[in-house]
């Protein structure tokens, strides 16, 4: 059951407003398979969301199913206060869902500012021909795009491989430059799919601290699947624990830390015999 | 210097305008495969189709003349009016906008996800489709395209070079036709290339050739894309239906002119527009000298096969075309 009026302080002091996403009682089949199975839950704004499980819990559907890349078969996806009917996941980055996936989805053959630069797209609306011969509106388009991309750019330290085309990129880089293109989007909800799978510890911790910055600078919403349970820990404010496609827990990282349920999942649970 | 040497560069110039006629085909299946992964079979059928409907719309053809007449039992096949040619040529486009979207909306729609084989033998499919309705819509006789785009040998290049060669020695003979081809060619590569780097479009359509999903998750509308592209290849295969229907005249063989890209793009790889060009001039160039050098020592007739022959060496020794993505699976 969720609230619709009221927010939340955090321990350290941040604001947390009304409901943005209110997921209600999602089920989605392969076929036979449930890969979820009634699962409820919402995302706050301005609120780090997490969602964790074991393999295969059915996390990375869900965060398809907010994106639009799956289509479920029951339940309602509210946004903003109204449902949100059938939609193509084109639709969906166009009302403001930026997104990262797990595999890393670059533009391979292009240079990291043009894949950064293909966030702005949306916000891209004067024609073709003036666009072509470069005028007016479409320059002054041009240069906030630019603007907002060399913020991101910036911010994410990674001036020096801007002209760099991304397939020669090593992994961590590659996980960043998805992360600016999503952010140059300038989302309201960013979706974060691993964020720092294959990561090593200095890298893990870079990637940490540019997740919290952009939700404290940016003040976007950011909803991310993660394994590493330290530092699921340490970044949320809220935990969704899925497993076998049903939802187990659901709060603070304290709260989730000693739901009996949770540990069972993790550790495995002792049958009676 | 010789008389034979002027000759050899005769044969090379008049080669790379070849060249470029068959780059204006190749270019059309490159842009389709690039961004959707499709191998059109049925772009000559397109460049035909786009001829056909340009010469129909100037002539004042009612379209599906025969189809009306044999239901209503009238006799009409002329609106009697001539449409300027700057006119038809932007309603032409507009009716391969029309083709564009019809395809995306009746065919590749209802295939997505499916094997690349499937995706082409629909493309041979559409082809026979086109051919037909081609057929229909303006009839099976040849027609001539009287853009009034200059014909013959230019004179002032053949006089400016007369003489180089010794007094046997005539000049250059280069068609008119082929320097406009060439102009035009010119003009359509910077416009594509143009187009694909600095509009949003442009962005859009390279983003979803590289890949699907990232495409999807910053917003692009890929039903859109594959429009805008076939839309483009259309708008290729006029231009190429034009050139190669000034130059032969608006027939059905026109359709075949596809089967000569296929070398082309062999050697310069599906994914590369500059590679379709480099193909296109190498496969031109080549075989003109080749019937030039080697020609007279096997009989001649060598231009019929040995585009074909060159692409099977480079299957053999670099699959993927001399500008094509290479083919690494990284395990």
């Amino acid at each position: 059951m969720s609230e619709v009026q009221t927010g939340y302080v955090t321990e350290d002091g941040r604001q947390i407003g009304d409901v943005m996403l209110d997921l209600r009682a999602i089920t989605l089949r392969f076929g036979g398979v449930e890969a979820i199975k009634n699962i409820s839950f919402d995302i706050r704004e301005g609120e780090i969301r997490a969602i964790i499980g074991p393999n295969g819990a059915g996390k990375s559907s869900m965060l398809n199913v907010i994106s639009g890349f799956y289509v479920p078969q029951e339940g309602e996806v509210w946004f903003h206060g109204k449902k949100r009917p059938p939609v193509k996941p084109f639709q969906v980055a166009r009302q403001g869902i930026a997104r990262t996936f797990q595999n890393i989805a670059l533009f391979e053959g292009m240079s990291v500012l043009d894949n950064i630069m293909t966030g702005r797209l949306n916000y891209t609306k004067s024609g073709m021909l003036a666009q072509a011969i470069w005028k007016g509106k479409a320059e002054r388009e041009e240069t906030e795009n630019r603007e907002r991309v060399e913020r991101v750019i910036d911010f994410l330290e990674i001036q020096a491989i801007r002209k760099t085309p991304v397939g020669r990129l090593p992994y961590g880089l590659k996980k960043r430059v998805e992360l600016a293109r999503a952010l140059a989007a300038e989302p309201k909800l960013l979706l974060l799919d691993e964020p720092m799978a294959g990561m090593n510890v200095e890298e893990k911790e870079d990637m940490s601290r540019f997740i919290l910055d952009v939700n404290d600078e940016f003040g976007t919403t950011i909803a991310l699947i993660e394994h590493d349970m330290g530092v699921v820990m340490d970044l949320s404010d809220r935990v969704v624990v899925m497993d076998y496609g049903k939802k187990i827990g659901d709060g603070t990282p304290d709260e989730v830390r000693n739901n009996q349920d949770v540990i069972d999942a993790y550790l495995g649970v002792a049958h009676d015999e | 210097m010789p008389a034979d040497f002027y000759y050899g560069i005769e044969v090379v110039l008049n080669g790379l305008m070849a060249g470029v006629m068959y780059a204006l085909v190749a270019l059309g299946f490159v842009l389709i495969f690039k961004a959707s992964g499709i191998f059109n079979f049925a772009q000559g059928v397109m460049a035909l189709f786009a001829a056909l409907t340009l010469v129909g719309i100037m002539e004042g053809q009612v379209p599906f003349a025969h189809l009306i007449n044999a239901t209503f039992g009238t006799e009409i096949h002329h609106f009697g009016w001539h449409v300027p040619a700057l006119l038809a040529i932007l309603l032409t486009v507009g009716v391969m906008v029309i083709f564009a979207w019809a395809v995306q909306r009746f065919l590749f729609r209802h295939l997505v996800g499916q094997e690349p084989i499937i995706l082409f033998m629909a493309t041979i499919g559409l082809a026979y489709f086109l051919e037909g309705v081609g057929d229909l819509m303006w009839g099976s006789n040849i027609k001539t395209l009287a853009l009034g785009l200059p014909q013959g040998g230019a004179r002032w290049i053949e006089d400016a070079t007369a003489g180089l060669g010794g007094d046997d020695f005539y000049g250059f003979f280069i068609d008119k036709l082929d320097l406009v081809a060439t102009l035009v060619a010119i003009v359509l590569v910077a416009g594509l290339i143009a187009f694909s780097q600095y509009t949003k479009h442009g962005r859009a359509m390279r983003a979803v050739a590289d890949d699907h999903q990232a495409a999807l998750s910053v917003g692009i509308s890929l039903n859109f894309i594959w429009i805008l592209v076939w839309s483009l290849a259309g708008f290729v295969a006029l231009v190429a239906g034009v050139m190669w229907g000034a130059k032969s005249g608006v027939q059905f063989s026109l359709s075949l002119i596809a089967l000569k890209a296929l070398p082309v793009l062999m050697l310069g790889g599906f994914t590369s527009i500059p590679g379709a060009i480099v193909g296109g001039l190498i496969i031109g160039v080549g075989e003109k000298l080749f019937e030039f050098l080697v020609g007279p020592m096997v009989g001649g007739a060598t231009e019929n096969w040995f585009a074909y022959v060159l692409a099977l060496l480079f299957l053999v020794f670099r699959p993927q075309g001399l500008f094509g993505e290479k083919i690494i699976e990284r395990v």
